[in-house]
């Protein structure tokens, strides 16, 4: 009885404790940009939602994506094809990103589920390599040069966001919906269920959960927000490349989760930032050719010495010393 | 000479030669990735830089010191396997007891730093090295003409893929690699140092991926990327053929190499994605691989 109320009153804790934490994140936010060029944080935000997005996938459902830049890409390239050439809104631009990465999210989780653990992460990467090669050779994207001059449009058909003031807090409010999305799917039933599917799969089948269908729901939710970040970085760059589809990105996306920490709420989003301003200062120094040894550097040293990632380390800290 | 399916003989079969060389680089490779997923249950990501490697040391061998072709195709690979065994002692060691995938992460950063390095030494564009005087030239076969040089390397990568085989399957050496793929703790118990067989498997399959290497050199170009753009394929071969078995990962290496090379004939647009297909179909009608077991 008394074991159970200390429970409980410590879950009720440790939500708060991430509901304090949301909050001073969101209110960093919204003075940021009075401080720090707000292309910048557009940045980070894009790729702390698209690291957050796939965190959805290892750090709760136990699954190694090794092609999450296929959905960025086609979120960038679609949503840049759809205002550029359709002239819709950004919003409804971005809805149809968002559409066509949760459709190439459900085909891939399709045919990867069908194989475990190690094979799991060579099919997303082969079936991204695909979608590489076809965006090569697709007449709508522009191949080498990609999508230039992408328009931000008017949100709505009235505001403009043209201004970087007024494109951030847009950015700002869709990386809060992401997030939100992401916090409420871990927290639900439904979390709870891909939680117990890393833990130990042959029992949750048993207990008669249909294993492969969590799994598909989870990538194509990874691979729908995954494709959000894609298609909002395209409004914020005017711009969607092959750089976003290649491989490398996969990797780097895979880095932010790690050095952050997998399965932890806001190691994603300490992740992407950390990984995104060390490129920043580095691609302007002396060292910016060693921009990929540095990044495999970090992987091996986050692999080998800090498994648990930044926020992950932090946690153990704080209970190891303040419990 | 008459059409064979509406094409000129030599452009057919000048393109599935093609098509088998590029299917003897990957049996090598995925040979290599298979031994060491056998034992070691991890997917080694530096396989290609190491592959890379290879090339680039028959190429400092020659460039700087005079080190020729033939003695580099067995230098290299040496070589090479000390670095893959140095990696595998100080580094892949530390991870045995975790999640496989850490493993993977860790073979991915060490690729990224390998091919980040000689990025930033060499560029992206590759480095010329030169066919070995005995293997130049080639033979009118009638219908086709065929070049010593890739004659040689279908030959070659044959001869060591075999020679892989008969070692694994037929001799005592391999029988011990087979009972620590199935049963690596019960192997210890019989008084078989394993760590150690770990080590030299890991070594040998690096020095495949090396040997590989020191083929391609004459025909593609020494480049720091040469390894990244093979090496998803080669996964693609990999998860299409299961890793399951050694004859299954030469066969299907150059089964896929044929199918590209065919691709390339008939529709060329699809010849990049066509194994990333193929791949996808034999997951829809046999998950587990051409030659996998059920798992």
């Amino acid at each position: 009885m008394t074991t159970q109320v200390l429970k409980n009153s410590a879950v009720e804790k440790g939500m708060s404790k991430t509901k304090m934490g949301f909050m001073l994140l969101l209110l960093i936010g919204l003075v940021a940009p009075y401080a720090i060029y707000p292309v910048f944080l557009m940045k980070v935000l894009c790729f702390a939602l698209f690291a957050c997005a796939f965190n959805l996938m290892l750090g709760y459902a136990g699954l190694l994506s090794f092609g999450h830049a296929a959905f960025l890409a086609t979120g960038g390239y679609i949503t840049g094809y759809a205002v550029m050439e359709m002239g819709v809104t950004p919003e409804i631009g971005i809805l149809i990103g968002v559409i066509a990465s949760a459709a190439m999210g459900f085909v891939f989780g399709k045919l990867a589920i069908r194989r475990q653990g190690i094979y799991f992460a060579m099919i997303t990467l082969a079936l991204a390599q695909l979608v590489f090669f076809l965006y090569v050779q697709a007449p709508f994207t522009g191949g080498e040069n990609g999508l230039q001059g992408i328009p931000r449009g008017n949100l709505f058909g009235v505001i403009s966001l043209k201004g970087n003031l007024p494109m951030y807090y847009f950015v700002l409010a869709i990386f809060v919906i992401g997030f939100t999305i992401i916090h409420r799917a871990i927290h639900s039933p439904f979390g709870q269920i891909l939680k117990a599917i890393r833990e130990n799969e042959p029992r949750a089948i048993s207990l008669g959960y249909d294993v492969d269908k969590y799994k598909l729901v989870a990538f194509v939710l990874s691979a729908a927000l995954a494709g959000l970040a894609g298609s909002t970085k395209s409004l914020v760059f005017q711009l969607a490349s092959l750089t976003d589809a290649n491989w490398h990105m996969s990797g780097e996306v895979i880095l932010m989760t790690l050095l952050g920490g997998v399965g932890t709420i806001f190691g994603p989003v300490v992740g992407a930032a950390t990984v995104v301003t060390l490129q920043n200062y580095l691609s302007q120094g002396p060292l910016s050719s060693w921009v990929p040894v540095i990044l495999g550097l970090i992987f091996v040293v986050c692999v080998l010495l800090f498994r648990s990632g930044i926020v992950g380390e932090i946690k153990k800290f704080t209970k190891k010393n303040f419990n | 000479m008459a059409e064979l399916l509406g094409f000129p003989p030599q452009v057919l079969f000048g393109q599935l030669l093609i098509g088998l060389i590029n299917g003897s680089f990957y049996a090598l490779l995925s040979l290599g990735l298979a031994i060491i997923f056998g034992l070691l249950n991890i997917i080694n990501f530096a396989h290609g830089a190491q592959y890379m490697l290879g090339a680039f040391v028959a190429w400092f061998g020659l460039k700087f010191f005079g080190v020729n072709y033939w003695v580099a195709l067995i230098l290299a690979p040496l070589v090479v396997a000390a670095i893959g065994i140095a990696i595998e002692k100080t580094l892949l060691r530390r991870l045995y007891k975790e999640d496989h995938l850490y493993g993977l992460l860790l073979t991915f950063g060490l690729a990224l730093i390998i091919e980040g390095s000689f990025v930033h030494f060499f560029g992206v564009s590759g480095q010329p090295y030169s066919v070995p005087a005995a293997l130049q030239g080639g033979n009118n076969l009638g219908f086709m003409f065929l070049p010593t040089y890739r004659a040689w390397i279908i030959v070659a990568s044959l001869v060591v893929c075999f020679g892989t085989w008969y070692m694994i399957e037929r001799t005592k050496l391999g029988a011990y690699l087979r009972a620590g793929t199935e049963n690596p703790k019960l192997l210890q118990a019989f008084g078989i140092n394993v760590p150690l067989l770990i080590t030299l498997t890991y070594g040998y399959g690096v020095a495949l991926a090396a040997f590989a290497g020191v083929l391609a050199a004459p025909i593609y170009s020494v480049s720091p990327v040469m390894g990244s753009n093979i090496l998803i394929v080669v996964f693609a071969v990999v998860v299409i053929g299961g890793m399951g078995s050694i004859m299954g990962a030469v066969v299907t290496g150059l089964l896929m190499g044929l199918i590209e090379g065919l691709t390339k004939v008939f529709y060329p647009e699809a010849s990049t994605t066509v194994i990333f297909l193929v791949m996808i179909v034999v997951l829809l009608v046999r998950p587990a691989g051409l030659f996998g077991k059920e798992a």
